[in-house]
């Protein structure tokens, strides 16, 4: 049952995001492929509305997945899923484990997922910029114009850290990379 | 004016104006509920972030959830977390409605390509910023970089293995290797 499987999945999404959204983002791929909700494509697509749009990225993937698979009453179960976990928990450390969080056990386990989760944002943002370039998935077939368009924007995003005093903001970096797309494939 | 009613339009204000998700909102509710409203202190600030980064979760339902807390018990929480997800809730199921559509204009679909390629730059980005902050000692370089090459040959290979297994295994690995060689030396932190 869809209800059922967006709940669960999202569930899982909630109780393993560990370091803010990019952290989740590998997750969220994870489940939504396995289940075939969303494309590759369209999951990337949907991240950079998300991070265009208010709130948090989380929240915004868990609803449009909810309501593409299954309309209002499935983003609505999906946003649940989603936030349960971490109200759920907040609310047990603060009202009856305010020491759990220091204890030697949980630590230990915390420092090994931090270092985990970092490797996995790194491999899952380098599979998604080689995935462009070389179509991975579809045979390996060299993108000339992606190939450019990674090179202009990551020149322009890193540079711009050198020159401007907080560099570029991601929506800019975004609505670059929405006018070199433009260019670039409109010819 | 009720103190739910206050907590439920300060959190959908914080939801409706803050974009770039997690930590650019913890200047936002630090700026409302420390300095406008005096939920809590700074001190409690620096507590919740502590405590958003060592659970999962969005980092903006952690905060929402611990001030709505202290303010009105369970119910406050409820209300504030309610506040800070109904307007990306509304925001993005407007936009899942026409977005199909939208996309088939060709002018638009090449934008997103351009689009696309932006968003693995920004995830790049983000790992960078994480491990410049990392504690620099073996064990968890070791685990980053086990775990960075297994993700990718499981992304590479489509191998039927998820990263939430790859997170157990870590933290199984982790906590072995307290149980069989005692706490890291540094101050703080296990030694209280």
């Amino acid at each position: 049952m869809i209800y059922l499987d967006l709940f669960l999945g999202f569930l899982k999404v909630g109780c393993f995001a560990f370091g803010g959204a990019y952290g989740a983002i590998p997750l969220i791929r994870d489940v939504v492929l396995s289940y075939g909700w969303l494309s590759d494509e369209m999951l990337t697509y949907m991240i950079a509305v998300s991070e265009s749009t208010p709130g948090p990225i989380m929240v915004n993937l868990a609803t449009y997945v909810g309501s593409s698979q299954a309309g209002l009453p499935g983003s609505a179960i999906a946003t649940l899923a989603v936030v349960l976990p971490s109200f759920i928990i907040i609310l047990l450390v603060m009202a009856l484990l305010k020491t759990a969080l220091k204890n030697r056990y949980v630590q230990a386990i915390l420092r090994g997922l931090k270092p985990c989760i970092i490797g996995i944002i790194l491999a899952t943002g380098c599979f998604m910029i080689m995935n462009n370039c070389i179509s991975i998935t579809t045979g390996a077939a060299l993108n000339g114009r992606a190939l450019v368009i990674s090179l202009i924007l990551a020149l322009v995003y890193f540079g711009s850290r050198k020159v401007l005093k907080k560099g570029l903001s991601p929506i800019m970096l975004i609505v670059i990379s929405a006018c070199l797309g433009m260019a670039m494939y409109g010819v | 004016m009720s103190v739910l009613l206050d907590l439920f339009l300060t959190f959908a204000k914080i939801g409706l104006f803050t974009f770039g998700g997690g930590y650019a909102m913890i200047s936002m509710i630090e700026n409302a509920c420390v300095e406008n409203k005096q939920w809590i202190t700074h001190d409690d600030m620096m507590n919740v972030t502590v405590i958003a980064e060592s659970t999962p979760g969005p980092i903006a339902i952690n905060c929402a959830t611990f001030v709505g807390y202290r303010q009105k018990g369970v119910a406050g929480a409820l209300i504030a977390t309610l506040g800070m997800v109904l307007p990306s809730f509304v925001i993005i199921y407007l936009i899942s409605m026409f977005l199909d559509n939208f996309l088939e204009i060709t002018l638009i679909a090449n934008a997103f390509q351009g689009i696309k390629i932006a968003v693995g730059i920004l995830i790049l980005d983000a790992a960078i910023t994480m491990i410049k902050k990392m504690h620099k000692k073996p064990v968890p370089r070791v685990i980053m970089l086990c775990s960075f090459a297994a993700m990718l040959l499981i992304d590479l290979f489509s191998w039927n293995f998820s990263s939430v297994s790859l997170m157990l295994v870590a933290a199984v690995v982790s906590l072995a290797i307290f149980l069989i060689q005692g706490a890291p030396p540094q101050k703080g932190g296990a030694a209280k």
